[in-house]
């Protein structure tokens, strides 16, 4: 089964990633954007997904400063 | 005493904290993929980025082989110092409350800091007592403390806040000045700055000796 975690930061932790590239896109003249927030995507395949849960609280993510979202994906991608 | 040095890969201020540590004591490296402690009275994670950093800096270095010895000789008392990358590594491993997250200002800064002793009976602070402050240079591009706000207040009130950046000096952004944190049981110890290159005259400040040999003054005061 191919799976995919989407990894953020917490609501509430300064993300000065995602303010610095909120404060690029005016810039180049796309304006009326706000709350950019930049986190991390990993795909992979298992055999369990029941897993994926414990695989981010030990490892993928960090829960204290991060939350994460489980998508499992169609087999044939 | 002796003084066992992690060496992980990617780990580069290895050799500086064995330097250091040799001022006060015996050291010897211990790699990474190793489980043996070969008798260290005290265990220093130096800085680095270990294991590139991949995921979160700490994050796969946590699960070393060595890491297990550590973290079975840190829950029976003993004293662990992690010091930049080993910071973060001991925050992973959750022997240390609280993340390290990217600087406020995204940068990789490396500067002189001048630090202030908010607990001065600390185990890696008390042959520090008496000075006003400590300088010592930090060099880093994830240095910035966070532990939620009641984690934080507990911390405060139990003395687990060792060091703090003085006004001015906290460059990465940390939650209340915060450089320094260790456990609740007073044995483990962590901070972004190096004390390891501040231990000689040559480089303009030997405050970082003092960590050192306070840890030196814990292990023989145990023995005694």
């Amino acid at each position: 089964m191919r799976a995919r975690v989407l990894i953020r930061p917490k609501a509430g932790i300064l993300d000065p990633q995602g303010v610095a590239v909120e404060r690029a896109l005016p810039a180049l003249g796309f304006e009326d954007v706000s709350g950019v927030h930049i986190g991390r995507l990993v795909e992979l395949d298992v055999q369990d997904p029941s897993q994926l849960q414990a695989m981010c609280e030990k490892l993928l993510a960090n829960p204290l400063i991060e939350d994460y979202e489980v998508q499992l994906l169609d087999g044939s991608q | 005493m002796k003084f066992g040095v992690l060496q992980f890969p990617g780990s580069c201020d290895e050799v500086d904290a064995l330097q250091a540590a040799r001022r006060v004591g015996d050291a010897e490296l211990l790699w990474h993929g190793e489980r043996d402690l070969r008798g260290a009275d005290a265990i220093v994670v130096p800085g680095g980025f270990s294991y590139g950093d991949y995921l979160r800096a700490g994050a796969i270095a946590r699960f070393a082989p060595v890491m297990e010895s550590v973290i079975a000789f840190a829950n029976d008392g003993g004293p662990v110092l992690g010091i930049c990358n080993g910071f973060q590594v001991l925050c992973e491993a959750r022997l240390l409350p609280g993340a390290l997250l990217p600087n406020a200002n995204l940068r990789f800064t490396f500067r002189q800091v001048k630090l202030e002793i908010a607990n001065p009976d600390c185990a890696f602070t008390s042959a520090a007592a008496g000075a006003a402050s400590l300088s010592i240079p930090a060099k880093h591009s994830w240095g910035r403390y966070y532990a939620e706000e009641h984690t934080l207040d507990e911390m405060e009130r139990t003395g687990q806040v060792v060091l703090r950046y003085l006004p001015g000096h906290n460059f990465n952004g940390s939650l209340r000045d915060i450089a320094g944190v260790q456990n609740a049981t007073g044995n483990v110890f962590g901070l972004m700055p190096h004390p390891e290159h501040a231990v000689d005259e040559m480089t303009g400040s030997t405050d970082g000796l003092r960590i050192f040999e306070s840890m030196r003054l814990t292990v023989e005061g145990a023995r005694a």
